[in-house]
């Protein structure tokens, strides 16, 4: 079963794969471009820290941890999920969704995997040097347990993401146009910009437990940025791996529930 | 064509952008809701300003400040570019061509024809801004009105006016739509939309004060905030309606120069 599935991936992977070999100079474009939308993400930091040297208890270079992660994220969203989810919006839409229906693998999988565009994820190098940036800024490098502790969490954050995402196109079965749909996510996502600490102050700390159990946003940029400078407490990492696991549950219930309402749309 | 022709055309063509943003209300709401970036920066700079004001700002000032931006970014909009590409791509432009009026004004309609339905989002903002902060969230004299509705009109007017230039680079471009994203993020840096123009180091003010962008944002908002005086506001709306009719000449230049290349593809 798991072998079955795991070659299925691969013969995805490589299909993705070759079609990108196709394009290799988007990867400058894409590329390109992608570093420079980072640099939206960064210059409201480079303004705000220009008044203060601290904000909610977050110095520069931690922040900067935090764009790191959005960034990071931004990139694997990109690069490996919205590709494949903006098809099956596609497929309700044309109502090709019953070639994948038809097929004997499980749909959410399929679907899941069906295209990924490598040099999309620039972000993710972005990221990586977003990291390297702030240490050096910060003067010290990570603890092996604080990393290893931001790889679960990466784990967790990309598993997060993709449920998120998950829901969304759920919503694709009840309203009709939903390319927009995936602006809206992105855009909620945009709150993960900064330490979750910034929304404390907002509404008696109502939007911080919002981020953090309702869309868990504080989750996937936060808690990993925590982890890596050695602050996130053990409690906090095992509280991230189950509710991860529990929202991507969750996300494959309504999954489930909302794919059997498909009717084909042609016909 | 002649003046004439546009002026009688005009109050159909309003009149079918009208039934047209009724008609697709639920995806513009969608599309409002994906606007968040204003609100995400209102955050972020309220944690900052808790303690102690920034400059001018304090915390109900950055309020203030972002619900109004909010407000603008829904008029002060145009998404042509995208449009212009789409219809060279997909060859819908031969069919607007053939109409006795030039696709710009069609343009420029269906755009301005979208005002009502986006004031019924932007003017319960700007109350609520009024609501949470008190009557200095808006002006406080007639002449400040004035002087709001001229920037916000000198905004859209940016906005338009870019969005075809760059439209109609894809003429000889194949496709514009990375120019547009380049113009975007210095959109997003320059404008005043991620944080006041104010709070920048004043080199960059310089720089940023000669470029359309914060004209097309930061300017309404300041208007509306009431952040100058008389003489102050004069020169900027000057600077403001210098740039329009720079923007007009570029636009009419480079459609024209464009259209000419244009060969229909498709049927």
């Amino acid at each position: 079963m798991l072998k079955r599935y795991l070659r299925l991936l691969g013969i995805q992977l490589k299909a993705s794969g070759l079609l990108s070999l196709q394009y290799r100079a988007d990867f400058f474009t894409d590329g390109l471009t992608s570093l420079f939308w980072t640099f939206t993400a960064l210059a409201p930091l480079f303004v705000v820290y220009r008044e203060r040297p601290n904000i909610e208890g977050w110095s520069f270079g931690e922040a900067l941890l935090v764009v790191g992660w959005f960034t990071l994220l931004q990139g694997i969203l990109e690069g490996a999920i919205n590709p494949s989810l903006t098809g099956v919006v596609e497929h309700i839409r044309k109502g090709t969704l019953d070639f994948v229906l038809l097929k004997p693998a499980d749909a959410q999988f399929l679907v899941s995997t069906q295209r990924f565009q490598p040099w999309r994820a620039f972000n993710v190098l972005t990221g990586l040097g977003l990291f390297v940036y702030a240490f050096a800024r910060l003067g010290q490098w990570p603890s092996v347990p604080g990393l290893l502790a931001s790889v679960v969490l990466l784990g967790t954050s990309t598993l997060l993401l993709y449920s998120m995402w998950i829901l969304t196109v759920s919503a694709a079965f009840y309203v009709v146009r939903v390319d927009n749909l995936t602006y809206l996510f992105s855009s909620i996502f945009d709150f993960a910009r900064w330490p979750s600490a910034v929304f404390q102050g907002v509404g008696r700390g109502v939007l911080t437990l919002v981020f953090t159990y309702v869309i868990p946003l504080a989750l996937m940029t936060t808690f990993p940025a925590e982890a890596m400078l050695g602050r996130l407490k053990p409690h906090a990492l095992l509280g991230a791996v189950v509710g991860a696991v529990v929202f991507a549950w969750g996300s494959r219930q309504v999954w489930l529930r909302s794919i059997r309402r498909y009717t084909s749309a042609s016909s | 064509m002649s003046a004439r022709t546009v002026w009688r055309a005009f109050p159909t063509l309003l009149r079918v952008g009208f039934a047209e943003a009724v008609a697709y209300r639920a995806e513009m709401l969608i599309w409002v809701l994906s606007t968040t970036m204003p609100l995400v920066n209102m955050v972020l700079w309220m944690a900052v300003a808790r303690d102690a004001p920034v400059g001018r700002f304090g915390e109900a000032d950055f309020i203030s400040y972002f619900l109004a931006t909010f407000a603008v970014r829904q008029l002060a909009t145009s998404w042509a570019a995208w449009l212009i590409n789409w219809e060279v791509k997909q060859g819908v432009l031969s069919m607007r061509l053939l109409r006795p009026i030039s696709p710009l004004w069609t343009y420029a309609v269906e755009s301005i024809a979208n005002f009502p339905m986006r004031l019924v989002v932007a003017a319960p903002v700007v109350l609520l801004s009024v609501a949470l902060v008190g009557a200095r969230a808006v002006p406080q004299h007639a002449w400040q009105w004035g002087f709001f509705v001229l920037a916000l009109l000198g905004g859209w007017a940016i906005a338009f006016l870019a969005n075809v230039a760059i439209g109609a680079l894809c003429f000889f471009l194949e496709s514009s739509e990375r120019v547009l994203e380049v113009w975007l993020v210095l959109f997003f840096v320059c404008s005043g939309y991620m944080y006041p123009v104010e709070l920048l180091p004043p080199t960059l003010r310089t720089v940023i004060d000669w470029l359309p962008f914060r004209y097309q944002i930061g300017l309404p908002v300041e208007m509306l905030t009431g952040a100058f005086g008389w003489e102050e506001s004069v020169r900027l709306l000057g600077a403001q309606w210098a740039w329009v009719a720079a923007l007009a000449a570029l636009a009419a230049f480079t459609w024209k120069q464009g259209v000419r290349r244009f060969a229909a593809f498709g049927g």
